[in-house]
């Protein structure tokens, strides 16, 4: 693997590690397994995209992709919690309809974001050069981003978020309103899925429908593989874990397209079939471990 | 401080399974009333705490606590007044999170959750001074995950959680049943200390008729959804276990069946 590819592989476990610890908030905080991120990335991709080439601001254009993402939780969370719809339905039902709302926001399956301001352009001008630009930009994302997950989840409503995955019973017996609670925690995830999916698309230089499939299972991986690795002690440790998760996931990936069997090596499209079987891998490790020790 | 006027409550309306789980309830319980409830399995108990504490609402009926009808209130606010123990001590406690979490939690217990520390400095030693009074240690602890305690600690510290800021009315479901006999007395007096302390208002779920003559100043009976026995002040102090089990064949006007009201 040439540096190159490994500088690449690292920004983007740093950008996509961002949307890892909105899926470890919903999978492992809220236990709310949400299939809509893989509508809300393309979502906050399309939205970034179109505010830039209307020329508002990159830094403004991610906030209002974070506001979409967290519209389109909320949309999945109320029809879970209002309507009764199970989690894993009301996801992907959100899932689906983000599908034509993307199209519509970019006026077409994709946007190009060529020659436009990005994000990167302040960080550019102080002289550093462009493929190390990508990599600050992102890792001083994901270190904000995790510090202020972790500082939220330790408020008053962070800690009702945590309990309510733990225990709805307890908690509404406390007094909080779970279905709140789930509208909220949802909605978070989401936003920051999207936040993940306008920085890419500054990065890419595009914006694309099609570029959300797939997002639950590396972020799930992420999450598993973090969680594997750098452990669960602490609520901050597996929050590093997740965004650490999505770098070594993203370096495996980058690993597993260079090696080469005679004459079989694996094209990108192989890329979701290698992730559902590391996915699978990871989930079924600790039960065979299990197995192995009782023999 | 508690008033049900004509409280009613229906499983499965309508089906072929329906159960009429509480029937034309009256009940007025005044403040500082410690309230032991007995009854035979599926006599209501439970219905009647979960009627009270907000689970469901009743079919038909109201139900006020001190100034407030509550009758349409959903759990989560009527927990501004109610605060309840379970009879599975994994109900009221948090697993993942740390004593001081979980008592951090109960402190806000109905009012607004914002962006303030959820673990505050100064509440520390008002932590560590409420859990040296039920005798634990866990004052010790205050970091350790609670999913680490034994189900009687849990328990105490479930009990603790509730009274921590005072609440209105207190509902115990059976909180006791679950513990071996040794943990089970050691709650039941810290029950006894707490409730009389705070001068609270508390209903008591229990199937020893011995604790419930003993605790509280009034007992009543449940059987098939209605209140067929309410007794109270110096007439329940004199009562006998005897009594009480005559009283129940008396009000059923039918044998006692084999049915799991120990007697003890
Ligand atoms: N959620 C429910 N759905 C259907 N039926 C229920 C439900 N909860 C209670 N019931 C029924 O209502 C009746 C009263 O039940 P309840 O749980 O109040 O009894 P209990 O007096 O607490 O009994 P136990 O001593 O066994 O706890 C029973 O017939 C029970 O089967
Ligand atoms: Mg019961």
């Amino acid at each position: 693997m040439t540096w190159y590819a490994v500088l690449g592989a690292v920004e983007q476990g740093l950008v996509y590690g961002i949307m890892a610890i909105g899926v470890y908030l919903t999978f492992r905080i809220l236990d709310f397994p949400d299939l809509t991120v893989d509508g809300s990335l393309p979502l906050g991709a399309a939205i970034s995209a179109v505010a830039i080439t209307s020329g508002i601001n990159p830094y403004l254009a991610l906030l209002l992709a974070i506001g979409g993402g967290f519209a389109a939780g909320i949309v999945t969370a109320i029809l879970n919690t209002k309507f009764k719809i199970l989690h894993l339905l009301a996801s992907i039902l959100t899932m689906i309809a983000l599908y034509s709302v993307n199209i519509r926001i970019m006026g077409g399956p994709n946007i190009a974001l060529l020659g436009t301001p990005t994000v990167f352009d302040p960080v550019i001008a102080l002289g550093i050069a462009p493929h190390y630009a990508g990599l600050l930009v992102f890792g001083a994302g994901a270190l904000i981003v995790s510090a202020a997950i972790i500082w939220f989840l330790r408020t008053e409503l962070g800690q009702a978020i945590l309990a309510t995955g733990d225990n709805p019973q307890m908690i509404t017996a406390l007094g909080v309103n779970t279905h709140f609670i789930i509208i909220i925690g949802v909605g978070l995830s989401n936003a920051l899925v999207a936040l993940s999916g306008a920085l890419i698309a500054q990065n890419q230089g595009a914006a694309d429908v099609g570029m959300g499939i797939g997002t639950i299972i590396a972020g799930l991986a992420s999450v598993i593989v973090g969680e594997t690795i750098f452990g669960t002690k602490s609520m901050a440790r597996a929050i590093i874990a997740a965004v650490l998760g999505s770098v070594v996931y993203r370096l495996a990936i980058a690993l597993a397209l260079g090696l080469e069997f005679g004459r079989f090596s694996f094209n990108p499209s192989d890329l979701n079939l290698i992730t559902a079987l590391l996915v699978i891998g990871a989930l079924i490790a600790p039960n065979l471990k299990r197995k192995m020790v009782a023999k | 401080m508690i008033t049900i006027e004509s409280g009613t409550k229906f499983f499965h309306k309508g089906s072929v399974n329906e159960v009429r789980a509480l029937h034309d309830i009256n009940l007025e319980i005044a403040e500082g009333e410690f309230v032991t409830v007995i009854g035979s399995n599926g006599a209501g108990k439970s219905t009647l705490l979960n009627g009270i504490a907000g689970s469901f609402f009743l079919d038909t009926g109201s139900i006020s606590i001190g100034e407030h009808e509550v009758t349409r209130w959903p759990e989560y606010k009527r927990a501004r007044l109610i605060a309840r123990v379970f009879q599975d001590p994994l109900l009221g406690t948090c697993p993942s999170a740390t004593i001081e979490q979980n008592l951090a939690l109960a402190m806000r217990r109905g009012k607004r959750r914002g962006l303030r520390p959820g673990v505050r400095v100064r509440d520390r030693s008002y932590f560590r001074q409420e859990l040296e009074k039920i005798g634990l240690g866990l004052e010790s602890r205050l970091n350790d995950r609670v999913g680490l305690l034994s189900g009687g600690q849990r328990q105490a510290l479930t009990m603790l959680m509730a009274t921590l800021i005072k609440p209105e009315v207190l509902l115990l479901d059976e909180h006791i049943a679950a513990l071996d006999p040794k943990t089970a007395v050691q709650i039941l007096s810290l029950t006894n200390e707490i409730v009389a302390a705070q001068s609270l208002t508390a209903l008591m779920i229990t199937h020893n008729m011995r604790h419930a003559i003993t605790f509280g100043n009034r007992l009543i009976m449940l059987h098939q959804g209605s209140i067929i026995l309410d007794i109270s002040g110096k007439q329940k102090k004199e009562l006998g276990v005897e009594d009480l089990l005559d009283q129940f064949y008396r009000a059923q006007g039918e044998a006692l069946a084999t049915d799991s009201m120990l007697l003890t």
